[in-house]
């Protein structure tokens, strides 16, 4: 007989099918077997690991389509496996893994590759995307068959946009050839520079990038969908202006999502402060009132997934004066905490925001995770929602410390995670 | 078969009551006598041939009967004809091309024309002078057909228009290669009897075919069903508009087909981001064993060359004798363009010309 956990006791919140009520959870081998407000009513199950989760919240792991790793080429910030780790102690059982490693992953057997490594190393499911542009150089597309048939499960240039039209048509073309799924990053490379373009930029005379920048990218990248057909998702939205483009194409039918990182729902650029590259990512934190339109971008609908955007990197690539640090910050860990923000400072439903962070991600990669239901795996994250609790990166998992959060008290923390029928983070 | 075809077939029956005589096209009947109708061959009566848009059924009919009827001249040990006797035909290619071009001269030689080829490639169109200029000099030489391959879609009807002499469009950039489409269909017929009713599927750059846009209104205007199958990249927007099925996946496309014309992938269809690679393109598009399997028992395979080894077509049916009709096609394409000088030297002047 394969190992039986029962949760009981739990809060059950499942946004996919609108769930939200006491009750328990029995999980046999790697599969959700019954779940239910009236499950062990009549007694605790035999043969069964107990887990009283005290009225706590049991949720569908979260689901995050943005993670950078260094695996392979720049492991020391970080690995397959540290990112694992790093997201199980988020609650995060599913991530997608960003192209951008030393080689690209533009070729069939890395792909393969990487399935195998996380297969191997890593405790939560890792879905590799590939390259939408050949070594991410914007110029001519990979094999987005082969690397669709080998596992890629989205194609994208991850923090480059592709800068010629014609490219993109074309990769959108072909992409829609095979109903692969594109995920762009939309900054017009022409108008970026180094963080959001205004007032507070100009007083710390740091060249800036204005929202044009991407909202020229995505209304170009509308056109184009709706030439091509293909399944669009833009993978961080930063203002306002953009939510509205994304808005409209969806009013008119094309096949677009997007997703908002966690620390341009928290964040804003007065966060730099005095020059902190902790905070210097891209898209760049925008204006407060971009932040608002963010939260209310969730709220409404228009925003379908919240991601990390997980970006680790070593002190040697964020130690340095403004302009010449990298852009990225960690997020792994505190996924969890910073959308739950929208909830204590928003008055968000919970339900809501786990819905962007589970079934919606979910549907877009069409995976069978992300949801309470029986028979879908046992993919769950039992969390504190209110328990306070002071970011500390010293003590994150992954190899990488480069938070914006650093210091910050939030609230949500994560008690227990499970990939598979296997506590892979919290007591077992 | 779309409205405007169905319209054309009606329009041919109520001038041409001939047509509607019942053709028996099989192999048997072809290998004791030859068919001919004596009225059809009359039928073609243009100056030019730019286009199959244009043509109606019964010019196309009367054409690959008359080719037809060559099929077995180029057989014979005596293959020279004295149809074209005195007449100057000119190869005029600004494209390079081996198969078209001495398919054109063996064809006008065997009819008795004085040939001669025009490479411009190395010629004084290089030097800047203007496409109408080559014509209007060319034209002052008394040619009576001049065949004309160019790599500008429209470049041989504006030539057409300057010239006194018959022209024949040996392929017009992206636009049409009529003759191409005729041998094809004489190909077809021979082989199946028919084309009417007949699942055509054709395969690959569609975008930049002048071959399939040809075959499309061919097929079409005999009342074959087209299917047109491309990556998303290189099909045409619109082509849903031509009266053909359109599909981006090879299997689908080709499930049930009784022939398979696949054309040529340019290599550098590769540096312009239309694919992303030929391995990627043969495992997805290339006509290989498996694919044909999905085809009706016994489909024919067919390609206008010259062929992609391993690109868009595996050699094991390229070279396979029992499917592939390459050869016959190249076989087809003399016979065809002799049908096509021959009824466009019918419409030349008689009479002396005065310059």
């Amino acid at each position: 007989m394969s190992a039986r956990t029962a949760f009981i006791n739990a809060r059950l919140i499942d946004p996919g099918s609108g769930l939200d009520v006491t009750g328990a959870i029995l999980v046999e081998g790697a599969t959700i077997t019954d779940l239910g407000p009236r499950l062990f009513n009549d007694g605790k199950p035999a043969n069964a690991g107990i887990i009283d989760c005290a009225g706590q919240i049991l949720a569908p792991g979260l689901i995050d389509l943005r993670v950078f790793t260094g695996e392979p080429g720049a492991e020391h910030r970080e690995t397959l496996a540290s990112a694992a780790e790093s997201a199980a102690a988020g609650g995060v059982t599913s991530f997608v893994t960003m192209p951008t490693t030393d080689p690209v992953i533009d070729d069939a057997a890395l792909v393969d590759f990487l399935k195998r490594r996380a297969a191997a190393t890593a405790k939560v499911n890792i879905y590799p995307a590939a390259a939408l542009t050949r070594g991410l150089n914007g110029a001519q597309m990979s094999e987005l068959g082969l690397l669709k048939v080998a596992g890629a499960i989205a194609f994208t240039d991850a923090d480059r946009t592709v800068a010629s039209s014609l490219i993109m048509r074309r990769c959108l073309a072909y992409a829609a050839n095979f109903d692969a799924l594109v995920m762009a990053h939309a900054e017009d490379p022409a108008l970026s520079g180094h963080m959001n373009e205004g007032a507070y930029a100009a007083r710390l005379g740091i060249g800036g990038t204005p929202t044009a920048a991407e909202t020229i990218i995505v209304e170009r990248d509308m056109r184009l969908v709706e030439l091509t057909g293909a399944r669009y998702h833009l993978a961080q939205v930063s203002c306002a202006a953009t939510l509205e483009i994304i808005a409209k194409a969806k009013q008119r039918g094309l096949p677009v999502t997007c997703s908002v990182s966690a620390h341009h729902l928290v964040l804003n650029e007065n966060d730099i402060g005095e020059y902190k590259t902790f905070a210097k990512v891209s898209p760049p934190l925008r204006s407060e009132d971009d932040r608002n339109a963010m939260v209310e971008g969730v709220r409404n609908g228009t925003i379908d997934t919240i991601v990390s955007s997980h970006d680790p990197q070593a002190p040697e690539t964020k130690r340095l004066p403004f302009a010449q640090a990298a852009f990225g910050a960690v997020g792994l860990e505190t996924l969890l905490a910073a959308a739950l923000s929208l909830h204590h400072e928003a008055g968000m439903p919970i339900i809501e925001i786990l819905r962007c962070l589970t079934i919606n991600p979910a549907r877009l990669l069409r995976l069978p995770q992300g949801r309470l239901t029986i028979g879908a795996p046992a993919d769950l994250v039992l969390f504190a929602a209110n328990t306070p609790h002071r970011i500390d990166p010293t003590k994150f998992r992954s190899r990488s410390k480069n938070s914006p959060f650093k210091g910050r008290l939030m609230q949500g923390e994560v008690l227990r995670t499970m990939v598979a029928g296997k506590i892979v983070f919290g007591e077992s | 078969m779309t409205t405007d075809s169905a319209l054309q077939s009606f329009v041919t029956t109520i001038l041409h009551p001939i047509a509607l005589v019942s053709v028996d096209y099989s192999l048997a009947s072809q290998a004791s006598t030859p068919y001919t109708h004596p009225a059809m061959t009359g039928h073609f009566s243009r100056q030019h041939l730019l286009a199959i848009a244009p043509l109606q059924r019964h010019e196309i009919e009367s054409l690959l009967d008359l080719g037809n009827e060559y099929v077995d001249l180029n057989r014979q040990i005596q293959k020279k004809r004295d149809t074209l006797r005195g007449r100057t035909l000119i190869n005029l290619f600004f494209e390079p091309s081996t198969r078209t071009q001495s398919s054109f001269e063996l064809a006008g030689k065997r009819l008795g024309a004085d040939v001669m080829n025009m490479s411009v490639a190395q010629s004084s169109v290089r030097k800047g002078e203007t496409l109408i200029d080559t014509a209007t000099t060319l034209n002052a030489m008394h040619p009576d057909i001049i065949v004309i391959r160019h790599q500008d879609s429209g470049a041989v009807a504006l030539l057409a228009d300057k010239v006194t002499c018959s022209v024949i469009n040996a392929g017009d950039g992206a636009h049409e290669h009529p003759t191409q489409a005729l041998l094809d269909a004489l190909t077809i017929r021979r082989r199946m009897g028919r084309i009417e009713g007949l699942t055509v599927t054709i395969a690959g750059d569609v975008m930049h075919s002048r071959v399939a846009r040809s075959n499309v209104h061919l097929l079409n205007k005999l009342g074959a069903r087209v299917r047109l199958v491309a990556p998303r990249t290189l099909m045409p927007a619109g082509a849903s508009e031509w009266g053909a099925e359109i599909f981006n996946d090879m299997r689908q496309a080709i499930t049930g087909a009784d022939i398979v014309m696949m054309l040529r992938l340019q290599s550098e269809r590769m540096t312009g981001s239309f694919l992303p690679s030929q391995r990627e393109y043969f495992h997805f598009y290339g006509l290989d064993r498996e694919k044909l399997a999905l085809a009706k028992p016994g489909a024919f395979v067919m390609h206008p060359g010259p062929m992609n080894r391993g690109v868009e077509i595996d050699s094991a049916i390229a070279d396979d004798i029992d499917r592939s009709l390459i050869h016959e096609q190249v076989e087809m394409g003399v016979a065809v363009r002799m049908a096509v000088l021959e009824a466009l030297a019918r419409q030349l002047p008689n009479d002396e010309r005065k310059s």
